[in-house]
């Protein structure tokens, strides 16, 4: 496990000092390009730049993002089994703590996890994936979070991201100026003849050039990521069904989720702004296939351990080279896939009256049960001092709530 | 020149010997620290079961059998010092009783509607899931530092600084994986 970390860590450096590399190139021939000698300049916003948006993104990144998920967070009491789910995973990953658990009150099951390092990790769920999925399935979506969590890719997914809208950022500021100011400085620098000329093409090329590279840079590493995720899932579950079910079911729901926009997507299990029809993922899909990632989980065979998933991975894509670092699959051990332990937590419909229940409670619903064994809800703003039965008429007394 | 050579060799021997010593030291630092997990685990199913047992009592007092065995198997596993085989056995014990006490419970239908032994059930159920997965990460962790300590050339370095190799916590035997078998 820990050499999946470091190995991720290696990579997570190469590519953002390329990108940086891309990033601080674009900066000092724009600034060149602008004015001779502006080239000094460029560099310092360009860093400038990166530096504030890593800054914000650093400290208070993840609450962005659960305030952009409308995500809410959960006590123990509120979903115990959810609680315990997240506790038990955690504890096969290794991690120091468990992670907060959120919930977003949508009807689309989906899932993703935020937190810069394992002690700030969180867990957001949405009812939808609550009443959906059994506890295996459920064990295999928190794990596969939990594998971004362990893994570190929160973190580098943020750094790349940064990167990524630095240079997008830059590149757009670059083309506005040339636009409005590019006249002008092109008769006050005509002594820089044919060097001035090159600089310019060059600049205009990366600006179109550099935004595009960062961006497919960005979703190939994204793609990578949620393959290792799954492989993860795998081996902390040793039960690569459970998630492979998870996903199937969750690929059938047609339900849309309302709160993911287009910066936001990268970080569920699943695309919540949906897949194309062909399920084919492209150089511009922030995911893999459902239908290849549920294939290579299910060609697993009797093993769950990295070396299990890498060879699943080259089986079922047909690529030689497989998508487990070298220096992780060395040191991984091989795993048997052990069926759960644990009993089935109910039927759906009592998983959708238990996530409804919560959803209630959260929302400071009262809860009066009755005789006849309907129990009466009724919200916060409710001013009547008696409510009565629908089913049986008995009239019960109700203490106001509100204050 | 050759001084110069001689030096940088002694230091390059002397980074990779202390990296090596680091990489072991940090290995069973974790197998300690996921023993703890397990232990913290075992302890909160110790403290769950009298509760289960007060529970039950009403429902299924002719089972008296089963909860008699759970609740001996637990002093047993409480009781128990030795090393890690010891208590790993002493556990395997008291999961089997539990799990046959469940097993039991599934033909009272009045116990599977009472709202406080399903939150138990969970729990317990849910604490056996953490012992397994802690002990799936001891096993892990022991694997890795058993391998640091056997494999060559780390293997120097642990036998000159006296690593010893650790204890795996075994499931009892293949018959432990199944579910119990009851007949009516």
């Amino acid at each position: 496990m820990w050499e999946l970390v470091r190995a991720n860590q290696r990579r997570a450096a190469t590519l953002v000092v390329l990108m940086a590399a891309l990033l601080f190139l674009l900066g000092y021939t724009l600034g060149e390009a602008l004015a001779p000698g502006a080239g000094a300049g460029g560099l310092f916003v360009a860093f400038l730049v990166w530096i504030g948006l890593t800054l914000v993104s650093y400290y208070q990144g993840d609450s962005i993002f659960l305030a952009l998920a409308r995500a809410r967070r959960i006590e123990k009491k509120d979903n115990p089994v959810l609680f315990n789910v997240v506790e038990e995973m955690s504890i096969a990953a290794g991690l120091p703590k468990p992670p907060d658990v959120y919930i977003i009150d949508e009807a689309a099951p989906n899932a993703f996890a935020t937190g810069r390092d394992p002690q700030h990790a969180v867990v957001a769920v949405t009812a939808g994936l609550l009443e959906t999925l059994n506890r295996d399935e459920l064990q295999g979506v928190i794990a596969h979070e939990l594998g971004h969590v362990a893994n570190r890719d929160v973190l580098y997914m943020m750094m790349v991201g940064v990167m990524m809208g630095a240079i997008v950022l830059l590149a757009d500021a670059g083309a506005r100026m040339f636009f409005y100011g590019g006249g002008r400085r092109r008769t006050s620098s005509r002594s820089g003849g044919q060097a001035q000329l090159i600089i310019l093409v060059v600049a205009i090329a990366l600006m179109i050039l550099a935004p595009l590279v960062a961006q497919l840079i960005y979703l190939a590493i994204s793609r990578r990521r949620e393959y290792l995720a799954d492989a993860s899932s795998a081996l902390y579950t040793r039960y690569p069904e459970g998630l492979a079910s998870a996903l199937e079911k969750i690929s059938r729901s047609t339900a849309k989720l309302g709160v993911a926009t287009r910066a936001t997507a990268p970080m569920y299990i699943v695309n919540p702004l949906g897949v194309s029809p062909r399920g084919l993922a492209d150089l511009s899909s922030t995911h893999p296939p459902i239908s290849e990632r549920i294939r290579i989980l299910r060609s697993m065979g009797a093993g769950a351990g990295l070396v299990h998933y890498d060879q699943a991975f080259r089986k079922v894509t047909g690529r030689a080279v497989g998508v487990v670092p070298f220096g992780a699959l060395a040191a991984a051990e091989t795993r048997p896939a052990a069926p759960p332990g644990a009993p089935d937590a109910g039927s759906r419909l009592e998983r959708v009256r238990q996530t409804t229940d919560m959803l209630w409670r959260l929302n400071r619903y009262s809860f009066v049960p009755c005789a006849c064994g309907t129990t009466l809800k009724f919200p916060p703003a409710y001013l009547g001092r008696q409510i009565a039965c629908p089913h049986c008429g008995t009239v019960h007394k109700v203490q106001p709530t509100a204050a | 020149m050759i001084f110069l050579f001689f030096l940088i060799v002694v230091v390059l021997v002397a980074l990779w010997v202390m990296g090596m010593y680091n990489g072991l030291v940090g290995s069973r630092n974790e197998v300690r620290n996921s023993w703890g997990q397990i232990d913290v685990q075992l302890k909160r199913r110790h403290d769950l079961i009298p509760n289960l047992v007060e529970a039950v009592k009403g429902y299924m007092g002719h089972e008296r059998n089963t909860l008699e065995a759970v609740t001996k198997a637990r002093q047993q596993a409480i009781q128990v010092t030795g090393g890690v085989e010891e208590r790993a056995k002493a556990e395997n014990a008291l999961s089997q009783t539990l799990r046959s006490l469940f097993a039991v419970a599934e033909a009272y239908p009045d116990l599977k509607a009472n709202q406080n032994f399903l939150a138990l059930q969970e729990e317990l159920t849910s604490t056996e899931n953490k012992i397994s997965f802690a002990r799936q990460y001891y096993n892990d962790a022991v694997m890795r530092l058993n391998n640091k300590i056997q494999m060559f050339p780390s293997s120097i370095i642990a036998t000159s600084f006296s690593f010893k190799m650790e204890k795996f916590f075994e499931v009892e035997a293949a018959e432990e994986r199944q579910a119990p078998q009851v007949k009516f």
